[in-house]
């Protein structure tokens, strides 16, 4: 049971962080489509964002599995 | 330039010496825990049937508590755990999931293939005191699993994890077992004499995320882990030194070679994480970052190796932990004065606002190298246990060798899977050891950010 709401829970974090990188690759494709010349500087900042986003789902994954007991 | 890469090298020798002691810190708590359990308290959290354990446990009542509660039987047969099936195998169902956690696990034998190589184990527990031999005592296949046929001095090899038997009276010469076993629970059973004694996992640090759990031995062991630190240490020491070699050489020359391929890698990481963050007192940190950078990524790539080792260090809970302690150092002790101040005493705001912030910014303190632990961590090994899980497909759908039309027809696209998967993770080994690096030049950054310029940095920033 608690493995099952654990399962869930993962779910809604990946949906979260989905959404959250899809929008900064979003905007930073925008961006680069407006300014190519500064694509070095929006590609590392885009990682970097991405990084930071998906690290908050990780964590909550992390617990899922802590909570899960695996 | 090739005192830069030598002092590079410092750097990573002091952080190789230190994560090869990765098991020491877990190994304190591990004792704890052991106390715990003589005062009869069992793992009744862990595991759902807690009765049945207890009479193995050294807390005296032995065969008091198999007589008294009647539930022992019953759990034993509702699991099903029989020393009469107990074969070397592992369970007679493929458990996708089991697979996974164990192949991104530590182990004590080193694989290479099929071909299974014995590491030393450094094994204390505070009954025998300390146990140094080779992992082959445990008469291992050379092809298998890296299941052991015999115990020694109370510890078991169980799929290439050292697991200690935790009834003390067990003899301590090599014993022939009739194999491992595990209850749903994930907890293994050692059959030998004619018994089945509970075991004691080995647990690698990652605070008992992968069900190692915490144990009351202390295990030091030169690990499947460590060993791939020290190849791709000594790997990275042989590549480093070459390369210095040939700036050292052919000074004013075009680089050539791995020197070529190198060089715009570092400077790369020179120019877009360690200027823009670190200002002008970059090349006090350089040596760090790009030490954090070029180990991360070497241990990413080699564990991606198929067939080779295929060890998981940077998807280990204790590594990463080790690389965020470095982190959490080198920015707190290299913190200045208003870096200092904004934690504590944020200026500009108003007095209640303080009192919010700065539990807040205290607690950000922890949190930042503790979410650059586990981003690399939780990457590293998701990237893992999907490859296996896509090989695993095959034993699923070929039901482990009963449906041979199910196992061939997946092969092909279990295949293309990991093959995508594989693309995929090559990309990532780049961009987490990319990503640590950014990270950790930014806490850096603003650590020992100058205050005087501060409102002119900002400007700056915003001008990009």
């Amino acid at each position: 049971m608690v493995g099952s709401i654990a399962a869930i829970g993962m779910g809604l974090a990946v949906i979260g962080a989905g959404i959250g990188v899809g929008n900064i690759g979003a905007k930073a494709m925008e961006a680069i489509a407006r300014q190519p010349e500064a694509v070095g500087d929006i590609r590392s900042n885009m990682i970097l964002m991405a990084a930071l986003v998906e690290g908050a789902a990780l964590i909550a994954i992390v617990f899922c599995f802590l909570v899960a007991g695996v | 330039m090739r005192k830069l890469f030598l002092s590079l090298f410092c750097c990573l020798a002091l952080s190789v010496c230190l994560i090869a002691q990765q098991n020491s810190g877990n190994s304190h708590e591990g004792h704890n825990h052991g106390s715990h359990d003589h005062s009869g308290h069992d793992h009744s959290g862990h595991d759902h049937s807690g009765h049945d354990h207890s009479g193995h446990d050294h807390s005296g009542h032995d065969h008091s508590g198999h007589d008294h509660s009647g539930h022992d039987h019953s759990a034993h047969d509702e699991h099903k755990l029989d020393c009469a099936h107990a074969g070397h195998g592992h369970h007679g169902e493929f458990d996708p999931g089991a697979t996974a956690f164990h192949h991104v696990g530590d182990a004590n034998v080193y694989s290479i293939g099929p071909l299974q190589i014995p590491l030393p184990c450094i094994l204390y527990n505070t009954n025998s005191g300390l146990d140094v031999f080779l992992s082959n005592k445990f008469g291992f296949e050379s092809m298998g699993h890296g299941d052991g046929h015999y115990a020694y001095k109370g510890y078991v090899l169980d799929g290439g994890v050292v697991r200690m038997i935790a009834d003390k009276s067990f003899p301590k010469e090599k014993t022939e077992i009739g194999g491992v076993i595990h209850d749903k629970d994930d907890k293994a059973y050692v059959c030998a004499l004619g018994k089945m004694y509970p075991t004691h996992n080995n647990s690698t640090a990652d605070f008992g995320l992968f069900g190692g759990g915490i144990t009351p031995f202390y295990d030091f062991s030169i690990s499947k882990n460590v060993t791939t630190m020290f190849i791709v240490f000594l790997l990275m020491f042989w590549l480093f030194r070459k390369i210095a070699n040939m700036y050292k050489n052919r000074d004013g020359q075009a680089p050539t070679g791995v020197q070529g391929f190198i060089e715009p890698i570092f400077l790369f990481i020179q120019d877009e994480v360690c200027k823009p963050f670190l200002g002008d007192k970059y090349m006090k940190y350089l040596p760090f970052i790009m030490s954090l950078f070029f180990f991360i990524l070497g241990l990413n790539l080699f564990g991606q190796v198929p067939f080779f080792g295929g060890s998981n260090v940077t998807g280990n809970l204790a590594f990463t932990f080790v690389l965020a302690i470095f982190a959490f150092f080198v920015t707190n002790l290299s913190g200045n004065k208003h870096y200092w101040e904004h934690i504590f005493w944020m200026p500009g705001v108003p007095a209640w606002v303080k009192t919010i912030l700065t539990p807040v910014e205290v607690l950000g303190v922890f949190i930042k190298p503790i979410t650059l632990m586990l981003r690399l961590f939780a990457n590293i090994t998701a990237g893992h246990m999907v490859i296996i899980i896509f090989a695993s497909l095959i034993f699923i759908f070929g039901k482990s060798g009963e449906s041979v039309i199910g196992s061939w027809g997946t092969v092909i696209p279990s295949a293309l899977l990991s093959f995508f998967m594989m693309s995929i993770e090559l990309l990532v080994a780049f961009i987490q050891a990319f990503v640590f690096a950014i990270l950790t030049a930014s806490y850096i950054g603003a650590a020992i950010e100058d205050h005087e310029h501060h409102d002119e940095e900002h400007a700056h920033a915003h001008a990009h």
